[in-house]
């Protein structure tokens, strides 16, 4: 605390000269720094000014005495007289020794809190996964939405948990004052708490190739509760789309694809290719047919009926899945299977045509 | 004024180093450290050209938005390429090799270096490292940057190992250079030449050497360490392989940042030099510079770490390196201090090398000074990887070195070619040049602070204005450099006879005749104190500087 104050008195009248146009406008940003919109963001702003002025103050005095000297001190004629004066005096060079010693001491100690600030996060943190891949970001919130524009609300802190597919990406956005490096393998967190609504870029700072600089995207700061709204909405992972598109979007999400085909290859659990409306074989049990009810089953409870020639290995969904969401997963398995009512040829059919039908069935079904 | 006033222009040129045997083998065989300096001038002008142009491609691809003139892809070519000719192949050979080659045994009042043949070895192989750095362009490229970042420098499917294997023949080049210079330096100063009797560029270049020599095997070993990964597919440093890639940054920064010493060290010596002999006054904290060069190269190997604050090093690591970087800026520092003060009371004359030194001070000045703000650890955080460091990095390496070699190249011109060049243009085409420099990098200051990441090919519409400013200064660069080389030729075919020593310098190059017979000096040259003006006087009958017979003859 006492140290946090020392540098509030040191910058205070950083502070108070940033008011005056050239240097501030009234969203934090200056001449030279962007919009501020969020809390640590200030403590860098007035290292940056701290640092600019003592820079600013030295440069100006260095180059001065070098143009006065140049000019004073001009040779008028070849061979006249030259004073002599001495050519090293001892406490003069300590002198200047030591004042920069002191100021690099001063500017590497605030740089430092400013930055265990910065890098550490605190636990009551809001966690938003982060994937960086060639070139595009993608953000994961805690219900399992991913979008590729990052929402976050202001206010509160937020920590993002990052880590890269390829190669190495860096998060970077002004606004916060910001930087992280995303690594495959690896995860790198970042944390900050917005305090401006709005929208700000947020750039890949790490070269990563063809499309680097296409690699932005933008960070959209929400009221706290016009965020809570916006996440409960998404929330539903569904969305607008049909309920087949949704199933889809799920079996993507929910890492379902690492076991089940979609192209009849073998897998650790079944394919879903032709899958739905079959008779399954089952082990120690009687035989039934794959249906809306054997589905549900299979995904809140998957060891109650194990098909033969698979384990019992899948984790259940019980608590993770709305009945709709299940809906969806079962509406995607009939777009994949030849046996579903009413959609005989669902493998040849248009994609539009096909998704149309889809929900026709499920009106269907919602009416049984 | 000007040392043009009074030419001597006698009817024959006595024989010298140039003309003493003519042919290609006489240059390409030759051991005589003046001739192989002068061969590796004109490779790395060559290269500096090279790397110009692609530093002007670059600028005009981002005069607008979007496509201006190249794809994406050859625009990552082209920064890759931009920066590894010029760091490789022009920046770290430039001042030690070539402009160090030749005033390095003068310096010393030696006939040549320790080791003539090394010094041959490493000329050969600058070339062909540099034939295998073309090759790599001529077959297509590489876009990696010139840090060769893994894993993307591991998966990119371009020419990544012609381009680091040609890095590598030059890291063995640049390791005899240095090695030659130090056992140069302990073995054949002069009876009466101590450590502290030796000009300040001498320092220079043995803190360079060292650096050079104990810091290039380990960029060599990365290198080669990247390629066995492209080519045999051994996980080092991509994950997907099971290795490491911020082991690469590790290692890579160890050498690379002593490297931004190579390059800045040599370049202080000059300007050491030059303050001193057209002020006419004694170099002001004499040991002081000398042991800020050995300070400055042993604090290089301890700061490599603060290229890697974002990239997932401890809090802890980062505070020590944060530390570290701030103490290498208290030697740099004091030069600065030393250099000014060394101006006052003395009698300053405002030829070409002096404008091209006091250009420099004002460029260092700015390069050092923006390096506080990447020293600090969250200002660093915002800083890192945009314009800022990009423009940070180029006051240093061009502010700084690029201004300090055009300074020692027209400084020593006289003593390399025994001819003058156009004085005025030499002053206008430097104002010119530093006046497009500061448009091109203060615009880059403004957009990296802001924000702005680099190596981008496209930009937002915020930040259009700012790099069509950038353009236009490199424009303005370009002329400054066209202006000095037409002057340069012209000096080289038809410029007036120079003096032995046209600046009054008291140090030894200055005391053989211009240029230098082939074993550099007639009659051995009286050692003296290299900065003590007393010891030479202006001769208005050969428009140029005599040495005052001394009346007492030194031990």
């Amino acid at each position: 605390m006492s140290l946090s104050g020392m540098l509030g008195m040191l910058t205070s009248p950083l502070s108070a000269v940033s008011g005056i146009p050239f240097l501030g406008r009234a969203d934090g940003g200056t001449f030279w720094l962007p919009v501020r919109a969020a809390e640590g963001a200030k403590a860098v702003d007035e290292l940056f000014y701290f640092i600019f002025w003592i820079c600013l103050f030295f440069f100006t005095l260095l180059m001065a005495l070098m143009v006065i000297f140049a000019i004073r001190y001009r040779r008028r004629e070849e061979g006249e007289e030259v004073e002599k004066t001495p050519s090293h005096n001892l406490p003069l060079e300590i002198v200047w020794t030591t004042i920069p010693i002191l100021l690099v001491v001063a500017i590497f100690f605030f740089g430092f809190q400013a930055y265990l600030d910065m890098s550490t996060p605190p636990t009551d943190a809001y966690e938003i996964q982060v994937t960086g891949q060639k070139w595009k970001w993608s953000f994961t919130y805690p219900n399992g939405y991913m979008d590729e524009l990052l929402h976050v609300p202001a206010g509160r802190p937020v920590t993002l948990v990052m880590t890269s597919e390829d190669v190495i990406h860096s998060m970077s956005i002004p606004a916060f004052r910001i930087k992280n490096d995303v690594v495959p393998g690896r995860y790198r967190k970042v944390w900050f708490t917005a305090n401006r609504p709005g929208a700000y870029d947020l750039y890949c700072a790490e070269y990563c190739g063809t499309q680097h600089s296409g690699m932005i995207s933008t960070v959209i700061v929400h009221e706290a509760e016009d965020f809570d709204v916006w996440i409960a909405d998404h929330g539903d992972i569904l969305g607008s789309v049909s309920p087949a598109e949704g199933g889809e979007r799920l079996y993507n999400l929910l890492g379902c694809k690492q076991c089940h085909s979609t192209d009849g290859a073998p897998g650790v659990g079944p394919t879903f290719l032709d899958l739905y409306g079959t008779m399954r074989k089952i082990r120690d049990q009687a035989d039934c047919e794959c249906d809306e009810d054997y589905v549900r089953e299979s995904v809140l409870d998957p060891t109650a009926r194990i098909s033969q020639g698979f384990e019992p290995v899948m984790p259940t969904f019980k608590g993770r899945l709305k009945d709709k969401e299940i809906t969806a997963i079962i509406a995607y398995m009939k777009t994949l299977s030849v046996h579903a009512p009413d959609e005989p040829a669902a493998d040849e059919a248009a994609g539009e045509a096909a998704e149309t039908d889809t929900t026709e069935t499920d009106a269907g079904d919602g009416g049984e | 004024m000007s040392t043009n006033d009074t030419p001597m222009t006698p009817a024959v040129v006595p024989e010298n180093y140039l003309n003493c045997s003519s042919g290609f083998r006489s240059w390409f065989f030759t051991l005589d450290h003046k001739r192989i300096g002068v061969m590796y001038l004109a490779s790395i002008l060559a290269m500096f050209l090279i790397g110009g142009i692609m530093a002007l491609m670059i600028r005009t691809e981002l005069l607008t938005q979007g496509q201006t003139i190249m794809s994406s892809d050859d625009y990552n070519k082209v920064f890759t390429l931009h920066g590894a000719v010029m760091i490789f192949l022009f920046i770290i050979p430039g001042i030690p090799a070539a402009l160090g080659n030749f005033v390095l045994p003068l310096m010393l009042g030696a006939k040549d270096v320790a080791l003539p043949r090394l010094n041959l070895a490493s000329y050969h192989l600058y070339v062909v490292g540099a034939l295998v750095c073309v090759l790599s362009i001529v077959l297509g490229g590489v876009d990696t940057g010139w840090t060769f970042y893994a894993p993307y420098s591991t998966t990119t499917n371009t020419h990544v190992s012609i381009l680091t294997l040609g890095a590598f023949i030059l890291g063995f080049s640049s390791v005899f250079t240095g090695l030659n210079f130090i056992v140069t330096i302990h073995r054949m100063r002069p009876a009466g030449m101590g450590w502290f009797d030796m000009p300040l560029m001498l320092w220079a270049l043995y803190a360079t050497a060292i650096i050079q020599v104990l810091a290039t095997p380990v960029l060599g070993i990365t290198l080669l360490l990247l390629i066995v990964e492209r080519v045999m597919g051994i996980g080092i440093f991509d994950p997907a392989l099971g290795g490491d890639p911020v082991l690469y940054q590790h290692f890579f920064w160890f050498y690379s940042h002593p490297a931004v010493y190579i390059m800045i060290l040599p370049a202080m010596g000059i300007i050491s030099e030059i303050i001193s002999v057209f002020s006419r006054k004694h170099i002001f904290g004499y040991r002081a510079i000398a042991y800020s060069s050995i300070a400055i190269a042993a604090f290089s190997f301890l700061v490599w770490g603060h290229h890697m604050f974002t990239s997932g090093q401890s809090e802890l690591m980062n505070m020590i390196f944060s530390a570290l970087t701030f103490s290498v800026s208290i030697p740099s520092a004091v030069k600065m201090f030393n250099w000014i003060t060394t101006m006052y009371k003395g009698s300053i004359r405002l030829d070409t090398p002096m404008i091209y030194a006091l250009c420099f001070m004002f460029l260092f000045g700015i390069g050092g000074l923006t390096g506080l703000f990447l020293g600090s650890l969250a200002t660093d955080v915002h800083l890192h990887d945009t314009y800022f460091v990009v423009a940070h990095f180029h006051y240093v390496m061009f502010g700084g070195t690029v201004i300090a070699f055009l300074a020692g190249l027209h400084y020593w011109w006289p003593k390399m070619f025994g001819r003058m060049y156009d004085e005025k243009l030499g002053r206008i085409s430097a104002i010119i040049i530093t006046v497009g420099f500061n448009i091109t990098f203060i615009a880059q200051f403004i957009m990296g602070s802001r924000g702005m990441p680099r190596r981008y090919y496209d930009y937002v519409d915020e930040f259009s204005l700012l790099h069509f400013i950038s353009s236009m200064g490199s424009y303005v660069m370009a002329i400054g450099f066209f202006m000095v080389a037409g002057y340069l030729v012209k000096s080289l075919v038809s410029g007036p006879r120079a003096h032995a020593n046209p600046w009054g310098s008291a140090a030894l190059e200055w005391q053989t005749q211009s240029p230098p017979v082939h074993f550099n000096f007639d009659d051995d040259p009286e050692v003296c104190n290299p900065y003590d003006y007393s010891r030479v006087q202006y001769d208005a009958a050969s428009g140029g500087y005599v040495r005052v017979p001394s009346e007492v003859k030194p031990a």
